[in-house]
């Protein structure tokens, strides 16, 4: 599903529109600092006019290309702890562990 | 130089004579005689949380517990009647599990109008009655009455489940004065959840070790701040505003001063963007019940002006976690084995009314995971370490009374199982 015409600017990023938590942190650990960085530094600048843009529609009943822009968000959420503070994909002396996320909120 | 006034006993732990200042011994962590014992003393007799009734809403909801502490797996369930229940998730004909999918020891839910065994199809009310048996006339004199489901005695909570194989008094005197405190506390409005599970190398006590202090916090986690507020905090250290027992159950109570901070360069892009950080929300829900004067008397108990958030270990296993901006989480730590344990925790939100609500609850969901990995992995560190027996004992400091105070209840409790079992 494609973003909202206003947020065509971000649309090479679309891959990165994951309904899922596990998803999203596997593409995450997938994924280069470099490519991290480029979504972080086109969406961040986005961030309030996107917020403003979602909160145009009732939150109970998004449309699909609303939907896919609130993915993207949770993904430039998901990169911000590598981008900001890891330098890394991975949580620093995080090792082997591991931590599922079973149940997450729709909308 | 210390931020907040202690007890005039002079610490928090001299006020507690009782559990002494000497250096504990982690044995208890390693031992697997000691684990069998600790199973037996502790959770076949004590109340377990198991979850919330938002979980099973109307009739016929159910979910299983496997409890390998307690040696047994349970069926929780709403009847006709709206009462919950639990069952041992044992089948009376030949004893097959009744309750699971593909993988017999994967917990599962669901709705039914009632439970029918996969292997000889005999049914179950939702309240437990065996109520058909395939070819009933080749059985002898079987009487179905005599053949309902093993019920385990369950109370409810402030929306809290809680289960107990062989309960020692009712989960109210049970629970006692520290949970009456915090009755009110609109629970029942936090719908929005997000549930994490991880299985972990480590005793279970040493995970509720690492979550009963926040001593550890700004060395262990201070790369999730700024590198000015992480300096700043690391000079600080940290000193609880509260502690309380109220034994066997425990609290500490804190400040928190992130959310909002004073000052927003202290916090990161990300979180000054959607105003939300490990604390939380910035922005409390409009609901009642929040409001700091509004708050059941026993949260921050100091009635601290810089109060943040208040952790109350429910023993054996269960935290409750409130914070300032009104949310709150749940930890369990349910012991597989005497080096191992499943951890879940859950998040409570307001469901948010806007994507401006949702993404701060996504920050403050992403952050606590940030924050987990790097406990949970320092745990099995820990587990290899102690495990080795180079050293048995560890000195505990004033801001780890609540692990000083675990540890000693623990022992008690396996202490006078095995005194009455000599006897
Ligand atoms: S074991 Fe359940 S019906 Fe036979
Ligand atoms: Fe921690």
């Amino acid at each position: 599903m494609p973003l909202p015409a206003e947020f065509a600017d971000l649309e090479s990023f679309q891959d990165w529109a994951l309904p899922t938590e596990p998803e999203r942190y596997a593409k995450r650990l997938a994924s280069s600092m470099d490519e991290m960085q480029a979504l972080y530094d086109a969406a961040m600048p986005r961030l309030e006019a996107a917020l403003d843009h979602c909160d145009k529609h009732d939150f109970t009943d998004l449309p699909e290309d609303v939907r896919t822009l609130m993915h993207l968000l949770q993904s430039v959420v998901m990169v911000s702890f590598p981008v900001e503070c890891w330098s890394q994909p991975r949580v620093p002396d995080s090792g082997a562990a591991y931590l599922d996320l079973l149940v997450e909120p729709g909308f | 130089m210390p931020h907040f006034a202690k007890p005039p006993a002079g610490s928090w732990t001299e006020q507690y004579p009782e559990l002494g200042t000497a250096p504990v011994d982690y044995t208890d962590s390693i031992d697997p005689a000691f684990y069998e014992d600790e199973r037996a003393a502790i959770f076949k007799r004590t109340w377990l949380n198991v979850g919330r009734v938002e979980r099973i809403p109307r009739t016929g909801n159910y979910f299983t517990k496997e409890l390998a502490a307690a040696g047994t797996s349970l069926i929780i369930v709403r009847g006709a009647d709206k009462k919950v229940r639990a069952f041992h998730n044992v089948c009376r004909h030949r004893g097959n599990k009744l309750v699971w999918n593909d993988y017999p020891n994967e917990e599962v839910s669901g709705t039914c109008r009632q439970f029918t065994c996969k292997y000889h199809a005999w049914r179950y009310s939702l309240e437990g009655e065996l109520t058909f048996v395939q070819q009933e006339g080749e059985f002898f004199d079987l009487d179905k009455k005599d053949f309902g489901l093993k019920e385990v005695a369950c109370d409810v909570w402030e929306g809290f489940v809680f289960v107990n194989l062989d309960p020692q008094e009712t989960l109210t005197e049970y629970l006692g004065e520290m949970a009456t405190g915090l009755e009110g506390y609109p629970f029942h409005e936090m719908t929005e959840v997000y549930t994490y599970k991880a299985e972990i190398g480590s005793n279970w006590k040493l995970f509720i070790d690492a979550f009963a202090e926040f001593y550890h916090a700004p060395v262990l986690h201070q790369k999730q701040a700024t590198k000015d507020e992480a300096d700043k905090l690391l000079g600080y250290g940290f000193e609880a505003l509260h502690y309380e027992l109220y034994s066997p159950h425990s609290m500490i109570s804190s400040w928190g001063g992130m959310a909002p901070p004073k000052d927003p360069s202290m916090v990161k892009p990300i979180e000054r963007a959607l105003r939300s950080g490990l604390f939380g929300p910035w922005d409390r829900p409009a609901i009642d019940g929040l409001d700091p004067a509004e708050l059941p008397a026993g949260i921050n108990p100091a009635k601290h002006r810089a109060w943040g958030t208040d952790s109350f270990e429910i023993f054996p296993n269960f935290t409750l976690l409130f914070w300032a901006p009104g949310w709150y989480l749940t930890y369990h730590y349910w012991p597989t084995a005497v080096d191992r344990h499943i951890f879940e925790a859950n998040l409570y939100f307001v469901p948010p009314k806007n994507a401006r609500e949702r993404m701060a609850q996504e920050l403050a969901a992403v952050t606590f995971k940030e924050y987990a990995l790097q406990d949970a992995n320092t745990l099995e560190a820990t587990q290899t370490m102690i495990a080795t027996r180079t050293v048995t004992e560890f000195p505990l400091c004033d801001q780890e009374l609540l692990l000083r105070h675990l540890h000693k209840v623990v022992a008690d409790k396996v202490e006078e199982y095995r005194d009455a079992a000599a006897r």
